[in-house]
C-alpha cells in the first residue's frame, strides 16, 4: 500500500540519525579501547591490547566490577519484592481505585533522579533527618555511620529509584491475564493462594524478567548514587570509567571499561528476551 | 463479558498483609519526597528532627539566584530542542518500522530503543568520543544532541504503539478518494496520532529537563539545571535545593498527571508507560 | 416490583415431587449491580441427573445467574441450598467458588496456556492432592471421553475452538462434580459443528449422569438438548417446562414468541364466543379480553384439515419464505391480519389462499408487559 518513495522518506532519515549517533560512536568506543594514552595525556593511536591485559590482571578492576553486581543484584530483588505485590495488589483488588494507586506509582518514576538521590542524603546523614529522629525519640544515642557512604545507602537509593520500573512490566502483564482463568481457577477447587502460584504467577513470568533485567542492568551502570551517597565502600564500576574520562585521564581504557559494560548489559537483555519468549503464553 | 473484568474481587476479600504492603511500598516512595518538601520550609535547613522555624527564606533565595535560574532557562532550551530532534526522527522511525521493510531493521529497531534501557553512562561516553573525534566543542549543542538521541526512542514507542491502534482502512480510503501519501499523512496519519505525538513530546521534554547521566558527559561551559544543582551539591548541602528540587517535583507532578490523562482519553486505563518497557522487552510484538 | 406468580407457577410445572432434596435450590435470589436491577426474585429447582436449559436473550440475567451459582457474583438476596443424601440441604451461597462441588464450562473456555491439555484437565485433581496414579487414570478417562486422548501433551493455542471446547468439558467433569454449569459454551463454534457438538453434550451428560445446567440465547438449541427449560425475560422467570410442554403451550406472548414461531391472535371473549379481528370461533373461556397463540404448522391451506369446525379465512400471501423442508408464508387477511402458514415445500407460488385452523390449537397466553 506504501509507495517505495514513502518507505524511503521515511526509513533514511531516522537510520542516518541512528548510524551516525548510536552506531559510529559505540564503533568509536570500541576502536578506543584499542588505543592508548601517552605521558603526555594525548590519545595515540596505535593499536594494542594493554587495556584489555590490564582489565583482566588488575584486581581492583574485578572486584569493582562483582561489587557493583552484588549491588545491582539486590536493587533487582529488592525492587521486585516491592513492586511485585503492588502490581498484584493494584491489578486484582484496587477496583475503583486502580487508576489513582497506577499515577501514584509513576509519579515518582519522572521525578528528577537528582531530586530523590539528594532527599536520601538528606535522611540518612550523621545529622540529617533519621539519624536525628531516632536519637530524639531515644531509640539510639548516636548517629548510625552505615546509614550513608556505604553500599546500603546506594541500595537503598536505586530501590527507591527502580522499584517502579519494575512495577510497570509486571502490572502490564497482569492485566492482560484474562479474569476467566482466576475464575476458571477458583471453580476447580483452588484457593486464590493456590491461584496466584499455579496460573497468575507463571503468566507474569515474562514481566517479572522485565522488570528485573532493567533494575540490574541500569543499576549496574549507575555512577550518580555512589557518587552521591557511595562514600569509598560504595564505588561501582561506572566510577571508575568517570574518573578515567576526568581527573585520571585515560579515555582508552575507560573506553574499554564502557565496551565490557555494553557486552554485558546487551548480552543480558538478550537472555532475558530470550527467556520471556519461552515464558510467554499469550 | 468475563474476559479483562478486572477490578471485581472476584479473587475474594483482599488479604490485609497485601494492604499494609501496599501502604509501605507507597510509603517509601513518597516519604523522601515529603521529608523533602518539609524541609524546604524549614528555618534550621537540612537534616535534624524535628524541623522547627517555619520559613519561606530559602525559596526567597532561590528566586535571587541568577546562576540557577540560567540554568533553568538553558534547560528549557534544551528540552524543548531535544523535543524537536527526538520527534522529528521518532515519528518517521515509528512508521517505518511499522510499515516498510529494509535490511537490517531489527538491527535498527534494537539501536533506537537501546539507549532507554543502557545506563546513560554508556550513552554518554559514547557521544563524547563522536565530538572528541570530529573535533566539536562541547556545549549546549552537544546535550541537545545526546538528549535527542536518546529520547528518540520514547517518541519512538509511544507513536509505534498508536499506529497499531490505526485503522489502516483510513489510510487506504484516502487514498482511494484521490489524496497524495503526502496529504494523508497530514490529513488522516497525523490527526490520528495526535495523542501519542503529544503524549510523547510531554514525555520527551520532562525527561530532558530531568536528564543528567548522559549531559553529565557532554556538557560545556553552559549548565543544566540538573548539573547546576549536582555542582552545588558537590560542594554542600543547602536548603535552598531543597526549595528547587519540591519546585522540581511540583512541576513533574502536574506534568505527569496531565500526561496520564492525555493516555486515559486516548486508550482506556492501563498499559500507560508500559510500552516502553514493552517496546524495549518484546520487540518483536 | 411485586414478584409475579410466574415463578411459582413455574416450579411446579413438569418437576416430579421426589422424597429427597433437590440436588440445587434457587430461592428468591435477586441481583442489582448498582441501580441496574438484573435478577428479580428468581426461584428454580434442579433435579439430580437433569439437563436443564436457562435460556434467555442477552441482558436477561440468564449469565449473572449461572455465575450466582458458581460463586462468582453473590447474590444481593436470596439463597442457594444443595441438597446432600447426608446432611439434608447445605447453603450454597456462603461458600467460596473453590469449595463447591459444581464446576463450570466456560463461554471462552478459559483454558491455562501455559499448561498442556493434560495438565488443564489434572488441574482440579491436583488442586486437591489427589494420588498421582489416581490423577493419571481419572485424566485418561476424561480425555477418551471427549476424544481429546490424541492431544494430551498439546498446549491450548495449538488446537482448534472445537477441541478446546472439549478439553474445557474435560476439565469440569474430571472433577465428578455434582452439578455442571455450561455458560454458552457452543456459541463460538460455527453452524455445523455446533449442531454435531449438541449432540455429543446430550449423550455425555446421559452417560455422566451428572446435571447439567446450560446458559444460551439459541431457542433451538434449548429445545434439542433440554429435559427442561427455564425461560428468562429480564431477571425473571417466564415460564419453567420441558421442551414439549413449552412448545405447545407456552404461558405468555413472549414464550410463545421467543420459542418457535407463532401468531398472536388479540381479542375478545364474549358468551361462549371469542372473536380476534374478524375471526370467530366458540370458546369455554370467561369473559374478558384474551390473547392467543397460534402455531404455523396449524395453519393449513382450507379443507385439508380433518377436524371439523374449523376457523376459515381468505387472504393475499406477501412473502413465501422457503425453509428446506416447509415454506413460511405471510398471508394479509381481512382487516389487515396478517397470519403466518407453514406448509410443506413444493405448493409452488401463491397469490391467493384460503385458510384454516382448528380452535382448540389456539392456546390461551398471557401478556407479557415491558419490565424497567
Amino acid at each position: 500500500m506504501f509507495s517505495r518513495a514513502y518507505k524511503t522518506v521515511v526509513t533514511v532519515p531516522p537510520l542516518m540519525w541512528v548510524a551516525v549517533f548510536l552506531l559510529v560512536p559505540y564503533l568509536l568506543m570500541f576502536c578506543y579501547s584499542f588505543w592508548s594514552v601517552s605521558p603526555a595525556q594525548t590519545i595515540v593511536h596505535s593499536w594494542n591490547l594493554d587495556n584489555y591485559k590490564e582489565l583482566l590482571q588488575k584486581t581492583v578492576y574485578w572486584q569493582t566490577l562483582l561489587r557493583s553486581m552484588w549491588i545491582a543484584a539486590r536493587v533487582m530483588l529488592f525492587s521486585l519484592l516491592l513492586g511485585y505485590p503492588l502490581a498484584y495488589f493494584l491489578s486484582f483488588y484496587a477496583g475503583k481505585r486502580k487508576d489513582l494507586f497506577y499515577q501514584m506509582v509513576i509519579i515518582p518514576l519522572w521525578v528528577s533522579y537528582l531530586v530523590r538521590a539528594y532527599a536520601w542524603k538528606t535522611i540518612l546523614g550523621s545529622d540529617g533527618v533519621l539519624n536525628t529522629l531516632l536519637q530524639y525519640v531515644h531509640v539510639t544515642s548516636h548517629p548510625l555511620d552505615f546509614l550513608l557512604y556505604s553500599p546500603f545507602a546506594v541500595v537503598l537509593t536505586l530501590t527507591h529509584i527502580y522499584t517502579p520500573f519494575t512495577f510497570l512490566p509486571i502490572y502490564a502483564v497482569l492485566e492482560h491475564i484474562p479474569r476467566n482463568l482466576v475464575e476458571a481457577s477458583h471453580d476447580l477447587g483452588a484457593t486464590p493462594a493456590q491461584t496466584f502460584w499455579k496460573v497468575i504467577f507463571p503468566l507474569s513470568i515474562p514481566g517479572v524478567l522485565a522488570g528485573a533485567t532493567f533494575a540490574f542492568v541500569l543499576s549496574l551502570g549507575d555512577f550518580l548514587a555512589p557518587l552521591l551517597l557511595g562514600g569509598p565502600s560504595g564505588i561501582m564500576i561506572s566510577n571508575i570509567v568517570v574518573s578515567l574520562f576526568g581527573a585520571a585521564y585515560n579515555w582508552p581504557l575507560g573506553a574499554a571499561i564502557s565496551l565490557g559494560m555494553l557486552v554485558i548489559v546487551v548480552s543480558l537483555l538478550f537472555f532475558s528476551e530470550r527467556l520471556e519468549k519461552k515464558w510467554s503464553f499469550s | 463479558m468475563e474476559l479483562l473484568v478486572s477490578g471485581d474481587s472476584s479473587n475474594g476479600s483482599r488479604p490485609g498483609w497485601l494492604l499494609v504492603h501496599a501502604g509501605a511500598v507507597f510509603s517509601f516512595l513518597y516519604l523522601p519526597i515529603a521529608v523533602l518538601i518539609v524541609y524546604s520550609f524549614n528555618g534550621e535547613g537540612v537534616g535534624g528532627f524535628p524541623p522547627h522555624r517555619l520559613t519561606l527564606d530559602w525559596y526567597r533565595i532561590l528566586f535571587a539566584d541568577a546562576p540557577l535560574w540560567d540554568s533553568v532557562f538553558n534547560s528549557l532550551q534544551v528540552a524543548f530542542a531535544a523535543m524537536m530532534i527526538a520527534l522529528a526522527f521518532g515519528i518517521p522511525a515509528a512508521l517505518a518500522l511499522d510499515r516498510a521493510q529494509f535490511p537490517g531493521k531489527a538491527l535498527f529497531r534494537r539501536l533506537v530503543l537501546l539507549p532507554l534501557i543502557l545506563p546513560g553512562i554508556i550513552t554518554g561516553l559514547s557521544l563524547l568520543m563522536l565530538f572528541n573525534v570530529i573535533g566539536a566543542k562541547l556545549s549546549l549543542m552537544t546535550i541537545i544532541l545526546g538528549h535527542g538521541t536518546a529520547l528518540i526512542s520514547v517518541a519512538t514507542t509511544e507513536v509505534f504503539a498508536g499506529l497499531q491502534k490505526l485503522d489502516r482502512a483510513q489510510e487506504e480510503a484516502s487514498l482511494d478518494l484521490g489524496a497524495n501519501y503526502w496529504q494523508t499523512f497530514w490529513r488522516v496519519t497525523v490527526p490520528n496520532l495526535k495523542l501519542p505525538i503529544i503524549g510523547a513530546a510531554l514525555l520527551i521534554f520532562t525527561l530532558s529537563m530531568d536528564e543528567i547521566a548522559v549531559s553529565f558527559f557532554l556538557i560545556g561551559r553552559d549548565n543544566t539545571l540538573p548539573l547546576e544543582i549536582w555542582g552545588r551539591l558537590r560542594r554542600g548541602i543547602t536548603p535552598e535545593i531543597n526549595a528547587v528540587s519540591t519546585i522540581i517535583f511540583i512541576f513533574s507532578l502536574v506534568t505527569i498527571v496531565f500526561w496520564y490523562r492525555l493516555r486515559v482519553r486516548a486508550e482506556g486505563t492501563a498499559d500507560v508507560g508500559a510500552e516502553l518497557i514493552e517496546g524495549t522487552a518484546r520487540p518483536e510484538r | 416490583m411485586p414478584p409475579t406468580t410466574t415463578s411459582a407457577t413455574a416450579i411446579t410445572a413438569g418437576m416430579s415431587s421426589a422424597a429427597k432434596p433437590n440436588l440445587l435450590s434457587i430461592r428468591n435470589v435477586a441481583k442489582t449491580f448498582g441501580r441496574n436491577i438484573v435478577l428479580r426474585n428468581v426461584s428454580l429447582e434442579i433435579a439430580e441427573g437433569e439437563f436443564l436449559t436457562i435460556l434467555g436473550e442477552s441482558g436477561s440475567g440468564k449469565t449473572t445467574l449461572l455465575r450466582i451459582i458458581a460463586g462468582f457474583e453473590s447474590a444481593t438476596s436470596g439463597e442457594l441450598w444443595m441438597g446432600d443424601e447426608r446432611l439434608g440441604s447445605v447453603r450454597l451461597d456462603h461458600q467460596p467458588p473453590y469449595r463447591r462441588r459444581v464446576n463450570t464450562v466456560f463461554q471462552h473456555y478459559a483454558l491455562f496456556p501455559h499448561l498442556t491439555v493434560e495438565q488443564n484437565v489434572a488441574y482440579g485433581l491436583r488442586v486437591a492432592k489427589r494420588p498421582e496414579e489416581e490423577i493419571r487414570q481419572r485424566v485418561a478417562e476424561a480425555l477418551d471421553k471427549v476424544k481429546m486422548s490424541a492431544h494430551a501433551k498439546s498446549k491450548p493455542s495449538k488446537i482448534s475452538g472445537g477441541q478446546q471446547q472439549r478439553v474445557a468439558l474435560a476439565r469440569a467433569l474430571v472433577n465428578r462434580p455434582r452439578l455442571l454449569l455450561l455458560d454458552e459454551p457452543l456459541s463460538a463454534l460455527d453452524a455445523n459443528l455446533r449442531r454435531q457438538m449438541q449432540v455429543e453434550l446430550k449423550s455425555l451428560q446421559r452417560e455422566v449422569g451428572i446435571a447439567f445446567v446450560f446458559v444460551t440465547h439459541d431457542q433451538e438449541e434449548a429445545m434439542v438438548m433440554s429435559d427442561r427449560i427455564a425461560l428468562l425475560r429480564s431477571g425473571e422467570l417466564e415460564q419453567v417446562a420441558t421442551p414439549r410442554e413449552i412448545y405447545r403451550r407456552p404461558a405468555t406472548a413472549y414464550v410463545a414468541q421467543f420459542i418457535g414461531h407463532t401468531n398472536l391472535l388479540k381479542g375478545e371473549v364474549r358468551s361462549g364466543v371469542a372473536r380476534a379481528g374478524s375471526l370467530s370461533w366458540s370458546a369455554t373461556l370467561p369473559d374478558g379480553p384474551v390473547l392467543f397463540s397460534l402455531r404455523p404448522e396449524h395453519v393449513r391451506p382450507a379443507g385439508t384439515g380433518t377436524t371439523s369446525g374449523a376457523v376459515r379465512v381468505r387472504g393475499k400471501v406477501l412473502q413465501q419464505a422457503f425453509h428446506g423442508a416447509t415454506e413460511l408464508l405471510r398471508v394479509e387477511c381481512a382487516d389487515g391480519l396478517v397470519l403466518v402458514m407453514r406448509t410443506a415445500s413444493g405448493v409452488g407460488s401463491q397469490n391467493e389462499v384460503e385458510l384454516e385452523f382448528s380452535p382448540a390449537d389456539a392456546v390461551v397466553v398471557r401478556e407479557s408487559p415491558e419490565r424497567s
